[in-house]
């Protein structure tokens, strides 16, 4: 791997870690398997993409990508609570709508933002070279979320979430109301999706409505090589193994997309078979490994 | 002082298989009050309580706190009012948070939640202080997680969890049935204590009758969704194990009597 390659991965693994730490929130902590994550991360950028050839500032279209995705988490999760739609279904039917709002909103499948400003305009200004400044900004960013998001999880409601996620009835009997809570963390979380879709989008310098396809599926494999290579011990620790997680899996991404056997090479279209084969082998090995042991 | 006005709680309603769980039950308890409740499987107890703290509505009736109707109260407005120690031990703690962020929850009981630290600095001592009182070492293991508790540890946690916030009512539901022997008398010492210390009005469901007559003031007995028996002060105190047991055989004779009666 070149090492404009490695960059490029490091850079890819810690934006997107962003949308993974989304998917920890809901996956993990609330046991709130959402699906939505497909629809949102392509809301954030497509919102980003309107504000941004609008002339709106680019950290306020950033800002306004997360108000989108916190709205769209939430209405999967009053689906889920208020209306008794089943989780996995009502997070579907929002990713589903969601695709046509993302087309509404940006007139079209998808927008160049090649002219617009953007979130590294300010560091390009200061000096720094183009393909530094990207990867500066998401470091910076992602160290942000990362702390920010510990230490939502050690405050009241914080802890209020973990304990609805890990036993609803004890939360209730302690007076909270783990409809809101969930409403909360859903919306979170999708709005944690949509800063990345924005992100994306302006490094990318394009939103388009389908470049949200497989981001469940990628958060998933994050959380879990994260979990298996740093474990996932405490609160702090599980987080960072997220998104140190997501840089592995994306390392491995282009280390994939490199190789060659003879006449066969992998596709970019073939990552997302990969990466839910992997998702599967990770998900389904315990359960393989005892039955193993029973034989 | 709760007061329940005539209880009528359906499962299934309406269906084949619809049970009449409570059954037209008036119950005035009064402050202090310490009443034990027993009755056969199914006779309605867990019902009853699940009733009252709001986990199941009910199909008609009054349920009010002190001068508070909160028949229509959702459960976790109830939690303000209401505290609940299960069954299961697993169902009272949150096995991912330690022991002092499961004490901050509880500290927080019915009370608005904000970004404030979950577990504050200056909240710590007062917990290791309730945490001696257990008597079980857990003051120097706030930072352990409450899975790696056993059942007993857990469910002494939970009790004392359910008293950190005075509630208006304690609500036990069998909560020493998974409990070996010896640490089910412990946890019903600490209970015992707690609740006189506190002075707290409690309905305690248990399968023991010994316990039912050893502890509280009161006495009910359950079946079929119906109060059967309610002895309180010296005629509670002068209960025996062999009054209750035929009290049982009489009721469970009579149903005897009707399915033979059916079957004829
Ligand atoms: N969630 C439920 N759904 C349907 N039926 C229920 C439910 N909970 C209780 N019942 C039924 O209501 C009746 C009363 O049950 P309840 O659990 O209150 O009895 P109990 O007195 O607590 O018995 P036990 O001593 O076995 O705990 C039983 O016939 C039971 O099958
Ligand atoms: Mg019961």
């Amino acid at each position: 791997m070149s090492w404009y390659a490695a960059l490029g991965a490091l850079e890819q693994g810690l934006v997107y870690g962003i949308m993974a730490i989304g998917v920890y929130l809901t996956f993990r902590i609330l046991d709130f398997p959402d699906l939505t994550v497909d629809g949102s991360l392509p809301l954030g950028a497509s919102i980003t993409a309107l504000a941004l050839t609008s002339g709106i500032n680019p950290f306020i279209a950033l800002l306004l990508a997360g108000f989108g995705g916190f709205l769209a988490g939430m209405v999967t999760a009053i689906l889920n609570t208020k209306l008794k739609v089943l989780h996995l279904l009502a997070s579907i039917l929002t990713m589903i709508a969601l695709y046509s709002i993302n087309i509404r909103i940006m007139d079209g499948p998808n927008i160049s933002l090649l002219a617009t400003d953007t979130v590294f305009d300010p560091l390009i200004n200061f000096g720094v070279p183009g393909y530094l400044a990207s990867t500066m900004f998401f470091v910076a960013f992602a160290a942000l979320i990362v702390v920010g998001v510990i230490w939502f999880l050690y405050t009241e409601i914080g802890l209020s979430l973990l304990a609805t996620g890990d036993n609803p009835q004890m939360i209730t009997a302690q007076g909270v109301n783990t409809h809101t809570i969930i409403i909360l963390g859903v919306g979170l979380s999708n709005a944690l999706v949509a800063l990345a879709g924005s992100l994306i989008a302006q490094n990318q310098g394009a939103a388009d409505v389908n470049m949200g396809v497989g981001t469940i599926i990628a958060g998933l494999a994050s959380v879990i090589v994260g979990e298996t290579v740093f474990g996932d011990k405490t609160i702090p620790r599980a987080i960072i193994a997220v998104l140190v997680g997501s840089v592995i899996y994306r390392m491995a991404i282009a280390l994939a997309l490199g190789l060659e056997m003879g006449r066969f090479s992998v596709n970019p279209s073939d990552l997302n078979l990969i990466t839910a084969l992997l998702v599967i082998i990770a998900l389904t090995a315990p359960t393989i490994k005892k039955k193993l042991k029973k034989v | 002082m709760i007061t329940l006005s005539s209880l009528i709680k359906y499962f299934h309603q309406g269906s084949a298989n619809e049970i009449l769980a409570i059954d037209d039950v008036t119950l005035k308890v009064e402050e202090g009050d310490f009443i034990t409740i027993i009755g056969s499987n199914g006779a309605g107890k867990s019902s009853l309580l699940n009733c009252i703290a709001g986990t199941y509505p009910i199909e008609s009736g009054k349920i009010e706190i002190g001068d508070q109707d909160i028949t229509q109260w959702p459960e976790f407005k109830r939690a303000k009012l209401i505290a609940r120690v299960f069954q299961d031990p697993l169902l009272g703690t949150c096995a991912h948070a330690s022991i002092e962020q499961n004490l901050a929850l509880a500290y927080k009981r019915g009370k608005k939640r904000g970004m404030g630290f979950g577990v504050k600095s200056r909240d710590r001592s007062f917990f290791k202080q309730e945490l001696q009182q257990l008597g079980l070492g857990l003051e120097n293991r706030l930072l352990d997680t409450a899975g790696l508790l056993s059942g007993g540890q857990r469910q002494a946690l939970t009790m004392l969890m359910a008293t950190l916030v005075k509630p208006e009512v304690l609500l036990l539901d069998e909560h020493l049935a998974a409990l070996d022997p010896k640490t089910a008398q412990q946890v019903l010492d600490l209970t015992q204590e707690i609740v006189t210390q506190k002075k707290l009005t409690t309905l305690m469901v248990t399968h023991q009758m010994k316990h039912a007559i050893q502890l509280g003031n009161r006495l009910i007995m359950l079946h079929q969704g119906k109060i059967i028996f309610d002895a309180r002060g010296e005629e509670k105190s002068k209960l025996t194990v062999n009054d209750l047991l035929s009290k049982f055989y009489a009721v469970q004779g009579e149903e005897l009597a009707d399915d033979k009666m059916l079957l004829a």
